[in-house]
């Protein structure tokens, strides 16, 4: 197993790439949106170093899964809250783990349903090999090459830390 | 895995008849009745009903976890309420809805419902939400319909209303939190009421500190007290320290002679006024399942007053039924396969 740069150290790295983005005015005045639960952490960071002044946006995509009846459906903790209008702003989309590009699909889909962005950026912690449809991040902290059988797992929310699993199923 | 279901000529009459809700696998397949639920999924409705009340707050009103979905509601007995709210949750879950209002004729009526099932079948429904007159009609049908299939009870006979009951918990809780100090006072037609029924048992199935019903000897079923209740006949005893005070439609066209001296008079003992809430605890909430008689079972002060919470009822409806309706559907993988 490689070793992994500590998590607080790519936060670092996404939020200096969104400074940037915001200061050449690639990116105007963001909301920031974070994917339940990972997503969530990692865009409270982000959050609060960027000084953002609206509050943080969540999602949660359980809705929207296209495994759903794979998998069945779990009350979730929490439900989705936007508690703003996306209607023609800028979005960064913040999740931990970039990997088949589902979970940003079903994210872009509910996104939709509230409204229609002028733009979405995505940032994630880690993007890994293993992509099923055409997504790509915007910002990555971390890229990482991965066998089949290991996954990310982030913990949080505080410390945010991250090990590598092996999957002991397929 | 391919689960082969058994479709008994003769009803199954299982040791628990509540059974058949379930799939081999323990999950929620069909909603007849809130018996055998237990606590654990009576939670789990709500939890996710929970989750689905943001959905409203959002531009597009809809999440496409049943795409691709069809849900028949088939009505053998007139609804405007339930109907509605089942197909807008049916629709909010991007669910394609049909609507069949059946009127029953008294002859050949089991032939004629398989009959109707089968067609209805042949047309790939996924789910059939089922009102009847006759009491066990969605059981009978849940017994009958392919494996595939989810039947849900929009109220039978006077035996069951299940997700009725849960709307109504689910706005107790909302409002009230736990259930284990409450008291919570059913007033009415209980005799005839499948509500009432519905409602006794989610009551007592989250622990609700105290569940009363109120009502003259004649619109009490004979072996109320068993169902877990304190009796009340006289309104102003019974509502004394309550928590919350549902009141039941009088079923009008339900009754046959003698059961009611007058409706004047019925409103005199049991209506709900505001001199007679005012016995309730200060914080009590007014709920009615609808449509309402008012100045028969309530005073339109009260209906329409601070503490009724009755139009908050129907909105909570649409999330409990996208709930039941998400959750019985989530279960297709492996039965479909």
């Amino acid at each position: 197993m490689a070793a992994i740069t500590p998590v607080e150290t790519l936060i670092d790295r996404l939020s200096a790439g969104l400074r940037e983005n915001i200061e050449a005015g690639t990116l105007h005045d963001p909301l920031m949106v974070g994917i339940h639960s990972g997503g969530v952490w990692v865009a409270e960071r982000l959050h609060a170093k960027l000084g953002l002044s609206e509050p943080l946006g969540k999602l949660n995509i359980a809705f929207y899964r296209d495994d759903f009846t794979h998998i069945g459906l779990h009350p979730q903790v929490s439900p989705s809250s936007l508690p703003f209008d996306i209607e023609g702003r800028d979005i960064v989309l913040v999740d931990d783990v970039l990997y088949t590009g589902r979970t940003i699909r079903a994210a872009m889909n509910e996104l939709f349903d509230f409204g229609r962005p002028a733009r979405v950026l995505l940032a994630v912690l880690y993007a890994r090999n293993g992509r099923e449809l055409p997504i790509q991040a915007d910002l990555v902290g971390e890229s990482l090459t991965l066998g089949r059988h290991e996954h990310i797992h982030l913990h949080g929310p505080d410390p945010l830390t991250v090990t590598i699993e092996q999957s002991v199923e397929d | 895995m391919a689960v082969n279901f058994v479709r008994p000529k003769i009803p199954k009459l299982a040791s628990d008849p509540w059974a058949i809700q379930f799939d081999s696998e323990g999950r929620l397949r069909h909603l007849l009745t809130i018996e055998g639920l237990g606590p654990e999924w009576v939670t789990r409705i709500l939890d996710t009903a929970e989750n689905f009340m943001s959905v409203t707050d959002r531009e597009v009103k809809k999440v496409p976890l049943l795409r691709g979905r069809t849900v028949v509601n088939l009505f053998f007995e007139s609804s405007t309420r339930t109907r509605t709210t089942f197909e807008l949750a049916a629709k909010r879950l991007s669910a394609d809805v049909l609507n069949l209002n059946i009127s029953t004729s008294a002859a050949t009526k089991g032939e004629s419902l398989l009959d109707t099932l089968r067609n209805i079948e042949a047309m790939q429904a996924d789910m059939f939400v089922v009102r009847h007159d006759k009491s066990g009609a969605a059981h009978f049908i849940a017994r009958h319909v392919a494996p595939h299939v989810s039947v849900l009870n929009a109220g039978d006979g006077r035996h069951a209303h299940p997700t009725q009951a849960l709307l109504d918990v689910f706005t107790i809780r909302r409002i009230k939190g736990d259930f284990t100090p409450l008291r919570v006072a059913i007033v009415g037609d209980i005799l005839h009421s499948r509500v009432a029924r519905s409602q006794i048992h989610a009551l007592n199935t989250l622990n609700t500190g105290e569940v009363r019903v109120i009502a003259p000897r004649t619109l009490l079923p004979a072996d109320v007290e068993k169902l877990g209740v304190r009796v009340f006949h006289d309104m102003r005893e019974g509502l004394r320290d309550v928590d919350v005070v549902i009141m039941l439609r009088l079923q009008r066209e339900r009754m046959e002679g003698g059961l009611l001296p007058t409706e004047q008079e019925f409103f005199r003992l049991y209506g709900l006024t505001e001199e007679k809430l005012a016995l309730a605890r200060p914080d009590a909430i007014v709920m009615h399942p609808g449509p309402a008689n008012r100045g028969v079972e309530i005073d339109s002060r009260v209906a329409d007053g601070p503490q009724s919470v009755i139009l908050q009822q129907v909105s909570n409806g649409i999330a409990v039924r996208m709930a039941v309706m998400a959750l019985c559907m989530a279960r297709r993988s492996e039965d479909n396969a």
